[in-house]
């Protein structure tokens, strides 16, 4: 589970305004600051510190971690396993949302009708989504299993078994289905607000000018959901990037690197192979992507933010 | 047919919650009977064999936890509740930067915070420790917190504050009396949510323990299934165990979730 909130709502406009905080705000908001410079603030700059330096197994208890400036970098850049990692983390991230978001919005769509039992049924839906990454992981490392999961138990009785988590083929498609029945609930439930904020006016008129079912979700459903659909895309993105759950429990970003991330290798880098500054420099890469992605959906939060926040 | 649609809205959840059933069907089976060449549907020959040796051998695991879940609870709100006050109601100089920090920090990928925070913790020796633990979930939860908290109380209108402060009450007392029981609502899903994802933690857990004090749940499932002659009626009853608290709180407090999920997304 991934958490991130935009605390962006419509919010009350209120007519006085007055600096009533004055020392006592500061007071309140010491904790929190204090907790940002120490978990936040000194770690980032430690990385990217660390990011420079030879930093091995060895630096820990030494002490000593040579500055070999960019160095890190150019080896990982250099590092045949860095343009795999790149390919995998596009193909799992395209893949994983595209899937994600269309079963969503379709079973949104699908939801949003009134029926016995549709807010029951919708609730349910959302249990994948709460629960432990690992467990769900665990859950389709055994269904996937070559002899004895039930996928290719299936599979038999039509067509030949899947060697899924085994060959370098099949795996990254693996955790990718994995990934895609994580994420449908998330989708599912933004999606289905979203839906319900359009006017059902909009609806009966469209149905009153003859326009099909069809018609009527690709001029009036589609149009009027594309703020929410670019958020939920946005977040999608950010969440599906660092993936690292899944992967680790599913494959193990194996096998030979089939389904190595930018994500997995850095982790792999830093705790298996203990090359923490190239760890780290994968991690800073890292970072680069997941903050134009994140400045990206902030800009389009960006008009609502200075409104809430004058 | 007038139920048409409930009968497909009733196979699709049956479909996409088909990996749940799996897990609960693999928990109740003997470890030979799952290796058969073609699975057994239902659990007919059921034991609870599986739950026993989860219970040996992850039930420290589940504990550990549950410690660190709600440490994570205490610590987050704790942190975040005042910052929220003052966020929303206080008007401080530079609160913008504050919400649009949190924001950006929401982005930075989990595995460098686990990169800097293992160098870090190995200087102030909390590796292996439940502090350690507590503090590295809350960099997910507290800005999540701040962020849902600060968006509930700015609709508290400003006279409710104002009155408690013309009758004489402090900036603290007005937290404490009125703010923090108003909230009420917004706290639960804040603490909830904080809860669920350090209950899930794996991250955290697995590059900041080494496992020889303690190992948290995700942590001994994942060694567990990585056994070559993984015993999934074990690994399987374990998952169960670890899901409960979610299955609980998606039912005893559903719109509490709907809630926290919502937060991430759709502005009203």
């Amino acid at each position: 589970m991934t958490l991130t909130a935009t605390g962006v709502r419509a919010e009350r406009p209120t007519t006085t305004r007055r600096r009533g905080g004055g020392y006592a705000g500061y007071a309140f908001l010491a904790p929190v600051l204090l907790y940002v410079v120490v978990f936040f603030g000194y770690p980032l700059v430690a990385n990217l510190v660390m990011s420079a330096q030879d930093y091995t197994v060895r630096s820990f208890y030494t002490g000593e971690a040579p500055f070999v400036g960019f160095a890190n970098y150019a080896a990982v850049l250099a590092n045949p396993l860095f343009t795999t990692a790149v390919l995998n983390t596009v193909l799992f991230t395209v893949g994983s949302i595209a899937f994600q978001f269309g079963i969503g919005l379709a079973l949104a769509v699908f939801f949003s009708g009134r029926f016995l039992g549709s807010a029951t049924l919708r609730s349910l839906l959302l249990l994948p989504w709460l629960l432990p990454l690992v467990v769900s992981g665990a859950v389709w490392r055994w269904m996937f299993d070559q002899d004895h999961g039930v996928l290719n138990a299936v599979l038999r009785l039509v067509d030949a078994p899947v060697p899924w988590l085994t060959s370098t083929e099949w795996a990254l498609p693996a955790v990718v289905i994995t990934n895609i029945w994580i994420g449908i609930p998330f989708n599912l439930v933004v999606l289905h607000g979203g839906l319900k904020a359009i006017p059902p006016t909009l609806y009966e008129a469209a149905e009153l000018d003859g326009a099909s079912g069809w018609q009527r979700f690709r001029f009036v459903t589609w149009p009027l959901l594309r703020p929410v659909t670019g958020i939920v895309l946005m977040l999608g993105l950010v969440y599906t990037i660092k993936v690292f759950d899944v992967i680790m429990v599913v494959t193990g970003g194996g096998p030979a690197n089939a389904t190595q991330t930018l994500t997995t290798w850095s982790y792999a880098l830093s705790f298996r192979d203990f090359a923490f500054g190239q760890g780290a420099a994968v991690g800073n890469l890292l970072i680069l992507v997941a903050t134009a992605f994140g400045l990206l959906y902030l800009r389009s939060l960006r008009a609502t933010l200075a409104e809430a926040a004058s | 047919m007038r139920h048409a649609r409930t009968v497909a809205g009733v196979l699709i959840v049956a479909v996409l919650l088909f990996p749940l059933y799996w897990m609960v069907n693999a928990s109740l089976q003997p470890s030979g009977a799952l290796l058969k060449p073609s699975p057994d549907w239902f659990p007919v020959a059921g034991t609870l064999d599986g739950y026993r040796k989860a219970l040996s051998t992850q039930g420290g695991h589940l504990l550990s936890s549950v410690l660190i879940a709600l440490g994570t609870v205490v610590v987050s709100l704790a942190i975040a509740a005042p910052a929220s006050y003052a966020l929303a109601q206080l008007k401080v100089r530079g609160g913008t930067s504050i919400v649009f920090a949190l924001l950006i920090v929401q982005m930075i990928p989990g595995i460098v915070m686990a990169n800097s925070l293992y160098t870090v913790f190995g200087n102030l020796g909390l590796i292996d420790s439940y502090l350690g633990l507590v503090l590295a979930d809350s960099t997910a939860t507290i800005p999540f917190a701040v962020l849902l908290l600060r968006a509930f109380m700015v609709s508290i209108p400003r006279e409710l504050s104002e009155a408690s402060r013309v009758d004489g009450a402090g900036h603290w007392r007005t937290f404490f009396s009125i703010i923090v029981p108003v909230s009420r609502n917004a706290m639960v899903t804040a603490g909830l949510f904080s809860f669920l994802f350090a209950w899930a933690d794996f991250l955290f857990a697995v590059t900041l323990t080494t496992g020889q004090a303690f190992q948290p749940i995700t942590v001994g499932i994942y060694r567990f299934v990585g056994n070559q002659s993984a015993d999934w009626n074990g690994v399987m009853a374990t998952a169960v165990l670890a899901s409960v608290p979610a299955a609980v709180l998606l039912v005893i407090a559903q719109r509490f979730v709907v809630a926290g999920l919502t937060s991430g997304a759709v502005k009203d």
